[in-house]
């Protein structure tokens, strides 16, 4: 419990130093971007739309930096983010909610497989060592591991899209559809995710396969396991049972940072697929310096890993009574 | 090859009904390494009768370790058995599937092994480790499990209700008693214990050693007892064995080889005990260390670190000879002991 | 009583029965690259791993043997295809893919290099300073590195790029380094925290040897192995987000880059185009030098999990005698 407690307190102490570290950037980027920013949109945009961006970068500095931090933090509460200046005049969250769904639905769904996937293939390569799962697989997954997300992705639009047309490679969906729930709009969705899923399937399985089975050889040298043959228990048994039980443990708190990682690549394989995401966004709030965006992005992102860390400690505890031990 | 010695090769015990219940002949363990295959057991032989309690001792490295998990076919690459055979009431185990070894195993033989946090799976509760064992045999009722459980553990001496309890939840002591206590769930026929009391402070080694001892005699199986710990176990052992680079040294009666060491090895180890009670003496320790098995010596392993060793004993390979009722591996061990000093 | 046999022997100056080594001292700095080098040399796929690597450095250093042309100069057709003038055609401006391809390896393969091994030192500072020092520093350093760990560092390098327009290279390099460096100090901490007890380095403290002393000649000689593991795994890393960031625009698109050359392929839609090598190659190539790392790596995991880990059991020859016999005592 004092495990968790811990946790939880350093989930809430990195999420405030992200929202003080967005809050911070702009102010402190040498030119202040704000300026150019106001001076490029000045003609352009109403009143509002420039209170909005003045608000999230603190150019009116008629207010003291406590008070812009207050102001901010208010407004973050109660889910004020401020107006997108690509999208104007649609506010940051209604394009994000747009957006969301598609981006958890590709990252989600393919993070769960290659974790189960690859998490399977590693143990069963460990304990059959030498055999031919064993001796193929860890080295070609040894070089996927290498190879950047997106040029996977544009491989795949080469292959299978442009050359083969077997599957659609633009978009999250057909833009001349109009979303809704229904079952042929889910099917389009569905059948523009493929070949971005299997891209990031499949760079991103080697690392699940690679660390599990590692870990997986040094538990099986164990006393306790060889104390399962002596009892003789049966081999799946031990397998599951006893060595994998032990060996994905170290593995958990390192799926759970990956997160990080993993949506770094969604970000890269949303914007070769134009797959509007939450990544494609953020790739087109850059280039239209969409400040504000951008922030609620960052934060966005930033929460998600932090909920995923938190999870992966809580099934942790569920799993390893000795972590429930009072220290 | 010396399978040439006596089928009856022990002298002593081994003549009650039905026969030995184990029988090791010519047990040969290789460690197939880089650097070359080191013969980590030698042609190792003996018999164990019925509820005998066998003491194996000998410092790090001898090769008892190996020998145990080798009796046990327990072992891992790069290590194997390359030779010799190991008749459990009989069956040779080496010839064994897997499939045909898990009905005897912890049935009839079952393992203690030297640290309990180690042997003990952590994620699983003391009692799920139990039941484990016994669903693995074919015990199924719940009522059937948790009774057999709650006898073990009181017949060691614990509270049954830390069957819920987690191996770190417990001391090591009782963590000790209660992997003993898993051993015995089915009363086997032989148990064998790797160093068991070697993670435990001397007071929990002595009351160990006493409660092994009860639980032997009570329920008649045979103890297999690896240590290096000579005194320790020479209080409870019936015979003992002696082991050097991988060989039997010296084997016999406990109170035979104890007061009257005949190899200069098992003396040089005696030797380097301070007694409690007795004449203050000075420890004489044994200078050198142990050959390099990738490479063993030409002819006897000890003669490097060999106080009496004289030119013959670096021709050739030395036998087992039977000396009185002691089989020793030394040409110079005579009926009287080993030739005082020079 | 149990530990009778290993007083015995030490006290006849002999080792403890059954060392790991006859020499029993600890594997210098020196002795442990010896022995990796020998490890690598019989390991396949470290030797396939250092092959690769050696190949991309000479192209780094020798472009201008490899390729004739000037990679930034429009000068031919565009839009070709592979001929026996230009190996891989030209791209939509008239430039020489193949001449690309080879000056692109320099500054890759300088950006991968120099951040990982920046990397690399902070990840050995932090590390090892919080793991070591304990107590506050500790905590600090490590709530640092914790942080940083756990906050997207894609995006985060994306905004952090996008507020420092025209930044460049050494801007990259210093923001792929702060951001890169966590993992490699939480593994070093940790393994820094598992032999601060062991017992020869207790014997330095009691010796009196400085902090700084210890740190340097004691600690990270026994950490080669997970320090040359760090540096590899980073430069991977360094290698991909790097190229993720200037697919994207960022850095400096004007120069020849593996990551610009994508950029640029992306964004005259090659795909699209039939200009299919425009980017399969850079794409290619930045795989194959990401797993020459890799493969190193993995190697070096397979060599070092058995044999280098493991830290020096005793060094019965350099303690003194009365640090020798307070051992005995304790343990019988």
């Amino acid at each position: 419990m004092r495990f968790l407690l811990r946790r939880a307190g350093f989930f809430v102490l990195t999420l405030w130093v992200c929202i003080t570290l967005n809050f911070l950037l702009p102010r402190l980027m040498p030119g202040n971007p704000a300026i150019a920013l106001m001076a490029k949109f000045h003609g352009r945009l109403n009143p509002a739309a420039l209170k909005a961006i003045e608000v999230a970068l603190g150019v009116n500095v008629h207010q003291s930096l406590i008070s812009q931090y207050g102001a901010y933090l208010h407004n973050l509460a109660t889910g004020n983010l401020g107006v997108s200046i690509t999208f104007f005049p649609d506010s940051v969250s209604s394009v994000i909610r747009g957006a969301i769904l598609y981006t958890l639905g590709l990252v989600g769904v393919t993070t769960i497989i290659a974790f189960i996937l690859g998490t399977l293939i590693g143990i069963l390569g460990a304990w059959r060592r030498g055999g031919w799962l064993d001796s193929l697989l860890p080295p070609i997954f040894v070089i996927t591991s290498a190879v950047p997300y997106f040029w996977v992705g544009m491989l795949l639009i080469l292959v299978f899209g442009i050359k083969l047309h077997w599957f659609p490679y633009d978009f999250a969906y057909d833009p001349t559809l109009t979303p809704s729930l229904s079952l042929s709009f889910i099917g389009n969705v569905i059948e523009h995710s493929i070949l971005p899923a299997v891209a990031l399937l499949v760079t991103s399985i080697g690392g699940w396969i690679l660390t599990m089975r590692n870990t997986m050889i040094t538990t099986l040298a164990e006393d306790y396991v060889k104390m399962a043959r002596a009892k003789g228990l049966p081999s799946r048994r031990i397998m599951l049972d006893y060595a994998a039980r032990n060996a994905i443990l170290p593995n958990l708190s390192g799926f759970a940072m990956s997160t990080g990682f993993i949506v770094g690549g969604a970000v890269l394989v949303e914007y070769v697929f134009n797959y509007n995401g939450l990544g494609y966004l953020l790739v087109q709030a850059l280039d239209s310096e969409d400040y504000p965006l951008m922030q609620a992005l960052f934060l966005l992102i930033t929460v998600a890993v932090l909920i995923a860390i938190l999870l992966a400690d809580i099934v942790t505890v569920i799993l390893d009574p000795r972590t429930r031990a009072a220290r | 090859m010396r399978t040439g010695q006596a089928e009856r090769l022990d002298p002593g015990w081994g003549e009650q009904a039905g026969g030995p219940v184990l029988q090791v002949r010519d047990l040969s363990v290789c460690y197939h390494t880089k650097r070359g295959d080191v013969l980590a057991v030698d042609n190792v032989s003996f018999d164990l009768a019925r509820g005998e309690f066998l003491g194996i001792v000998g410092e790090s490295g001898c090769g008892k370790s190996t020998l145990l998990f080798g009796i046990a076919q327990l072992l891992s690459p790069p290590a194997a058995i390359t030779g010799g055979s190991v008749r459990f009431e009989g069956t040779n185990l080496v010839d064994l599937g897997d499939r045909q070894l898990a009905t005897i195993r912890w049935k009839k033989i079952s393992l203690v092994m030297q640290s309990a946090m180690n042997a003990l799976n952590p994620v699983k509760t003391i009692g799920a480790q139990f039941t484990d064992a016994m669903r693995a045999h074919g015990v199924t009722g719940r009522q059937e499990i948790a009774d057999r459980s709650a006898e073990v553990l009181r017949m060691v001496g614990i509270d049954p209700q830390h069957l819920r309890s987690y191996p770190h939840q417990l001391s090591g002591g009782m963590r000790q008693r209660s992997m003993i206590a898993m051993a015995l769930l089915f009363t086997p026929d032989l148990v064998i214990m790797d160093e068991p009391t070697s993670a435990l402070d001397v007071v929990a080694q002595r009351s160990l050693m006493i409660q092994i001892k009860e639980l032997q005699q009570r329920l008649g199986f045979a103890v297999i007892f690896v240590t290096h710990d000579m005194s320790l176990v020479s209080h409870f052992s019936d015979r003992l064995m002696v082991m050097y680079a991988g060989q039997v040294a010296e084997l016999g009666a406990t109170r035979r080889v104890f007061d009257n060491p005949r190899h200069p090895y098992s003396a040089g180890l005696l030797e380097a005990f301070p007694s409690i009670r007795g004449p203050k003496v000075d420890l004489t320790g044994i200078p050198g260390s142990p050959p390099d098995l990738a490479r063993p010596p030409a002819g006897c392993r000890f003669a490097p670190r060999c106080p009496i060793v004289v030119d013959a004993c670096r021709q050739e390979p030395v036998d087992l000879r039977h000396l009185g009722d002691v089989l020793v591996r030394c040409i110079r061990a005579d009926g009287n002991g080993v030739v005082p000093g020079d | 009583m149990a530990m009778i046999f290993e007083a015995a022997a030490a006290q006849t100056g002999g080792q403890f029965p059954g060392a790991t080594e006859p020499g029993g001292s600890a594997p210098r700095a020196g002795q442990a690259v010896g022995r990796i080098w020998k490890a690598v040399r019989s390991n396949g796929k470290a030797l396939a791993g250092i092959i690769l690597l050696a190949l991309f450095t000479l192209l780094a250093i020798f472009p201008w043997a490899i390729a004739k042309d000037n990679p930034s100069a429009e000068i031919y057709k565009p839009s070709l295809g592979p001929s026996t003038a230009h190996l891989f055609g030209t791209t939509s401006y008239g430039q020489d893919l193949f001449a690309q391809a080879v000056w692109g390896t320099r500054e890759t393969l300088i950006l991968a290099v120099v951040s990982g091994v920046l990397s690399t030192f902070l990840s050995v500072i932090m590390g090892l300073a919080a793991g070591y020092l304990g107590g506050a520093w500790d905590s600090v350093l490590n709530f640092i590195t914790d942080v940083l760990l756990v906050v997207p560092t894609f995006p985060l390098l994306i905004i952090i790029v996008a507020y420092l327009p025209g930044v460049g290279v050494p801007g990259l390099i210093a923001v792929l380094v702060v951001t890169g460096y966590s993992y490699g100090a939480r593994q070093l901490r940790a393994q820094t925290l598992s032999i601060r007890s062991r017992d020869y380095l207790e014997a330095a403290r009691v010796r009196g040897e400085r902090r700084l002393y210890v740190i340097m000649v004691e600690i990270i000689p026994s950490m080669t192995s997970l320090i040359v593991a760090t540096f590899l795994g980073t430069a991977v890393y360094n290698v991909l987000a790097a190229a993720g960031l200037q697919f994207l625009g960022f850095g400096d698109p004007s120069s020849v880059s593996w990551g610009t050359m994508l950029y640029w392929a992306e964004n005259n839609e090659a795909l699209q185009t039939n200009q299919y090598l425009w980017a399969i190659v850079p794409g290619a190539l930045i795989a194959l030098l990401g797993a020459a790392f890799v493969l190193i790596n993995y190697a070096f995991d397979e060599i070092s999990n058995p044999a280098l880990a493991r830290v020096p059991v005793t060094r019965t020859r350099q303690l003194n005698p009365i640090y020798r016999r307070l051992r005995a005592n304790r343990s019988s």
